[in-house]
């Protein structure tokens, strides 16, 4: 089972440090992480920038949603066919509106669904957490094997952290 | 924005989550005085179920009356809130932040506000169901011809995306309320934010879904009221209906209305929850006041330019409606009261800073712009269909029942019914968007002087 420790700092700067010493110990991108109250630019730590694909999402849930709001048209007036004043049974202008909002409707859908999953939610196990985060503190996380956990908290406390904690994962 | 308040992020904590963590002394009667107006309004309208739409002020030729003036009245005040959040949003304007949420959550309560009244009007509201396409059995569909199935699409595609755009903006102030709270409540919060826990990708996603979803709404508020308008745009037989004008007429009818409601609600919140006047500060009254000079005045011409147009064909029953509507008794009466309520009281006082940084003045002036906002559907929807058309032979008026009077004040109830219920439970001020604008302004010294300045990527 892998361990998992936090260190708290109430400096942005002794934060980004201790993420520094945690990469020249040889610690991998994935090891360590740092969680804030509030969002601050990407880089501030001198962490890496996510990579995600949110911008895909809302593209396949319009097309996804473009797609129903035809069949609900379309599919409507077929099945049951109204002929008003020979006019064609399949009215473009009215099915473009009901086309339009599905198609609106699947793009922000799928957008949310988008979020929660780049954002890797929802997420059962909080691991190392201090509510402190929330009020203001910068917490540096390092989730690793038993045997290296004991180096990061020393990384931890040398660079000056207010607290340290651990939890498991 | 030249003044603020600097706060450290426990600060913002304490006073936008005292609501919450401490119920105020009002709130208890404020919310069983809403829920009894929302009780007699539903007895109301079984009253009206058991006995028939007869018991209401609807007759020939005036079919349509306080229901639906008070739909489209409800659906301009939802246009506020996602307005003034996404655009203010996509614009970074700074002075954004504590109002989004406010509006984001007006957006949704009087859109459901909205929905009750076509249920209402409808007279057989069991029978909504019919409007969605489920009958497989009998091959039997709705006609998507119809405006009365477009508004369904519209309306719903809205509130289920001012839903979600709340919602997931909710996670992270939901993780602050978690942390400060302890038990089953602490776990319920837990459970609501998802396990939120505030890293660089959680930030990351949530900064863009609030630029995304702003561009994805935008589109969809301009087709709602569009829709809206063309319920009556559509109908050839009604002078004062058809008209090309009346979508973007109906949208900035809509802004104006829905952003004179955000300001009603900032004054509000800014008097009765304790410590909001930290945040909410003057000088964003100060900006939607000049925001709301501009709207109203957009707003303004295009009243001015469907009447005009009207007119300028000189055709008969045209002018006979507009003299209906301006000149016959009670009808002037309530346009003269329209005209000076939505436009000539409220317009010249906002000219004024001392006023738009005056939170009765405020108050009063945007609650007078949506009673004039009101009288406008009236006005719009009733005297239209007083007179004898092509397809009627009747000439008609309309008196509201008591009735009617009574549904239409559940609908009010209802609004600030959820908004009393959703302050209880959860912040109606972004709490991480409060801190990010606190930890990223600074004060750079010009000349002589030092003026606060926004840092940003």
């Amino acid at each position: 089972m892998k361990r998992s420790i936090i260190g708290l700092f109430l400096d942005e700067n002794l934060a980004a440090d201790a993420l520094d010493d945690l990469r020249k110990a040889g610690y991998e991108m994935d090891e360590y992480e740092v969680l804030t109250g509030l969002p601050y630019p990407e880089g501030t730590f001198g962490e890496d920038e996510p990579k995600h694909k949110l911008y895909r999402w809302p593209l396949f849930g319009a097309v996804c949603g473009f797609i129903m709001g035809f069949m609900i048209t379309a599919g409507t007036q077929v099945a049951y066919p109204l002929v008003t004043g020979g006019k064609p049974v399949l009215g473009v202008p009215p099915m473009a509106i009901i086309m339009y909002e599905g198609t609106m409707l699947g793009a922000i859908i799928f957008t949310i669904i988008g979020v929660v999953f780049e954002s890797r939610l929802p997420r059962i196990f909080m691991g190392a957490y201090d509510t402190r985060i929330t009020e203001g503190y910068i917490g540096v996380t390092v989730t690793t094997s038993e045997d290296k956990i004991e180096e990061a908290e020393k990384i931890l406390k040398n660079i000056g952290a207010e607290d340290i904690k651990r939890g498991w994962e | 924005m030249q003044e603020h308040i600097q706060l450290n992020q426990k600060e913002i904590n304490d006073i936008s989550l005292s609501p919450i963590l401490e119920t105020p002394k009002w709130w208890l009667p404020a919310v069983l005085i809403t829920f009894g107006f929302i009780v007699t309004g539903l007895a109301a309208f079984f009253y009206m179920v058991y006995h028939g739409l007869g018991v209401t002020g609807l007759n020939r030729p005036v079919f349509w009356g306080f229901f639906i003036v008070n739909f489209v009245f409800w659906i301009g005040i939802s246009h506020a809130g996602i307005m003034i959040s996404a655009i203010l949003r996509l614009t970074q304007a700074e002075w954004r932040r504590p109002i989004t949420r406010a509006a984001e959550v007006l957006t949704v309560f009087s859109l459901m506000a909205a929905l009750h009244t076509p249920l209402f009007h409808v007279g057989r509201p069991w029978r909504t169901y019919w409007v969605f396409p489920y009958d497989f059995s009998r091959g039997v569909w709705p006609n998507v011809r119809s405006p009365f199935v477009w508004d369904p699409s519209a309306v719903g595609t809205y509130l289920i995306a001012s839903t979600l755009f709340v919602i997931i903006c909710l996670l992270p102030d939901l993780a602050i309320i978690r942390d400060r709270t302890t038990g089953l409540r602490s776990k319920i919060y837990g459970i609501l934010c998802l396990g939120w826990r505030g890293t660089p990708r959680q930030w990351k996603m949530q900064t863009i879904v609030g630029i995304l979803l702003s561009a994805l709404v935008l589109p969809v508020f301009v087709s709602v009221h569009s829709i809206v308008s063309w319920d009556f745009a559509v109908i050839a037989g009604v002078e004062g209906w058809h008209s090309t004008i009346f979508a973007p007429y109906f949208i900035i009818g809509a802004i104006h209305s829905g952003v004179s409601a955000v300001a009603t609600f900032m004054v509000v919140m800014m008097w009765v929850w304790k410590g909001n006047d930290k945040i909410l500060r003057p000088d964003h009254l100060d900006a939607i006041g000049r925001l709301l000079i501009i709207v109203a005045t957009t707003w303004f011409l295009f009243l001015f330019l469907e009447v005009a147009f009207a007119l300028f064909t000189l055709e008969r029953p045209e002018i006979a409606l507009r003299e209906l509507q301006f000149f016959k008794w009670p009808f002037s009466g309530l346009f003269i009261l329209f005209l000076l309520t939505s436009y000539f009281i409220p317009v010249p006082m906002w000219m004024f800073k001392n006023v738009r940084r005056s939170l009765p003045l405020m108050f009063i002036s945007t609650i007078l712009v949506n009673v004039g906002m009101w009288l406008e559907r009236f006005l719009i929807i009733v005297p239209s269909l007083s007179r004898k058309t092509p397809f009627a032979f009747d000439w008609g008026s309309y008196t509201p029942s008591i009735v009617e009077i009574l549904i239409v004040t559940e609908t009010f109830a209802f609004v600030i019914f959820g908004l009393l219920l959703f302050s209880k439970f959860f912040p109606l001020i972004p709490l991480f968007d409060i801190k990010e604008g606190m930890v990223f302004r600074d004060e750079i010294k010009i000349g002589r002087r030092t003026v606060p300045a926004s840092i940003r990527e």
